[in-house]
């Protein structure tokens, strides 16, 4: 066990914790952030993906010493009024249909958007491709993306 | 007087002739000898590209060293699972970058994202594509700066020291390593620059 530090949702956190130990179960069992799922444990399916200093990365895989010092943030820390224009835009598509895999795609949708602020169609599946939906909201999903690049843009 | 003109153009033309004999005879054996080494490094510099091309055609560095538009993945160099592309530095499209599943090193479970520092592609502007090519080509590739990231020769041998080339050698489970280690590689690297990096038609 070692004293790993590290910022989750603007908020300092302290855990005791193995170093190996993977950043979804420190997120989940210590922290109690349940939003971010687990799916296959591989970093193949994108429901874990949370931001690690802006970035999407998977957080299965990512063990809890190669956070150390960084900010994270996960689906609960995206906004705390569901005001992000992701969140607005998923609402208002109504894109989850099980739901379960829908906080990794809104990361990965509010990672892309941090970076390009018009994605195409292309950039869109380029940047999503990692994210599974067995239930097929592809279609939505794609069309929250430019609902929510639209919203940000408008509110600028 | 006429005779006498000819006596000594004759005269002439022997003397002449003498010289270009005996420095034929002189200086052909040297000439056989340095042709003979040239043909010996030649062919040491070739079978010492063998070796090293035998590594750069592994499974290990052509899934990144690919000629489409994102990596390759497995021994049957396939297209790595998720449309994952190369993106504009090599590291991936947004969103989805490399480090976002690889790791500094690799996943312990089988099928899980190996990992080492600097987990990338060869950049769009300088792909470094060797799939698809002759061991003549692949050869001419890595001598030409132009074509292997702005790299001298000697450039050549500390690339091959970085982790994500070492990483070859330590790709975790499930996945082969190149046919020659580590040492015997960059051993067959040296070699082939050091007799004159010759290349195969």
């Amino acid at each position: 066990m070692e004293t790993s530090r590290f910022t989750v949702n603007g908020k300092p956190v302290e855990l005791e914790v193995d170093p190996s130990t993977p950043l979804l179960w420190a997120l989940r069992e210590q922290l109690g952030l349940t939003g971010t799922k687990f799916g296959c444990g591989m970093a193949l399916c994108g429901a874990c993906t949370v931001h690690v200093d802006g970035n999407a990365v998977r957080s299965c895989v990512t063990p809890v010493k190669a956070v150390a010092g960084k900010r994270i943030t996960t689906i609960e820390g995206l906004s705390s009024d569901r005001s992000h224009p992701v969140q607005k835009a998923w609402l208002e598509v109504q894109v989850p249909q099980c739901g379960y895999c829908q906080p990794g795609q809104m990361m990965s949708a509010a990672a892309l958007l941090a970076v390009n602020a018009n994605p195409s169609d292309r950039d869109i599946d380029d940047a999503m491709a990692g994210n599974l939906c067995r239930c097929g909201t592809y279609a939505r999903i794609r069309k929250a993306i430019h609902m929510a690049a639209e919203l940000a843009r408008s509110a600028k | 007087m006429t005779r006498l003109r000819l006596r000594n153009s004759l005269f002439v033309v022997c003397v002449l002739t003498f010289l270009l004999v005996t420095s034929f005879v002189k200086f052909a054996p040297r000439a056989s000898a340095a042709g003979q080494a040239n043909t010996e490094n030649n062919e040491k510099s070739l079978q010492a590209f063998r070796g090293v091309a035998s590594v750069l055609t592994s499974p290990r560095c052509l899934n990144c060293h690919s000629s489409n538009d994102g990596p390759l993945q497995g021994d049957d160099n396939h297209a790595h699972a998720m449309n994952v592309k190369r993106g504009v530095d090599g590291k991936g499209s947004a969103a989805l970058r490399c480090f976002a599943c690889h790791q500094t090193e690799n996943g312990m479970a089988l099928h899980s994202p190996p990992g080492a520092a600097d987990w990338q592609l060869p950049p769009p502007k300088m792909p470094m594509a060797w799939k698809g090519l002759s061991i003549g080509e692949l050869c001419r590739t890595l001598k030409d700066p132009a074509k292997n990231g702005n790299r001298s020769l000697q450039d050549l041998i500390p690339h091959m020291d970085t982790s994500l080339v070492r990483w070859a050698w330590n790709p975790g489970p499930g996945r082969t390593v190149p046919p020659l280690s580590h040492d015997e590689f960059v051993s067959r690297l040296k070699e082939w620059i050091d007799a004159g990096a010759a290349c195969p038609e």
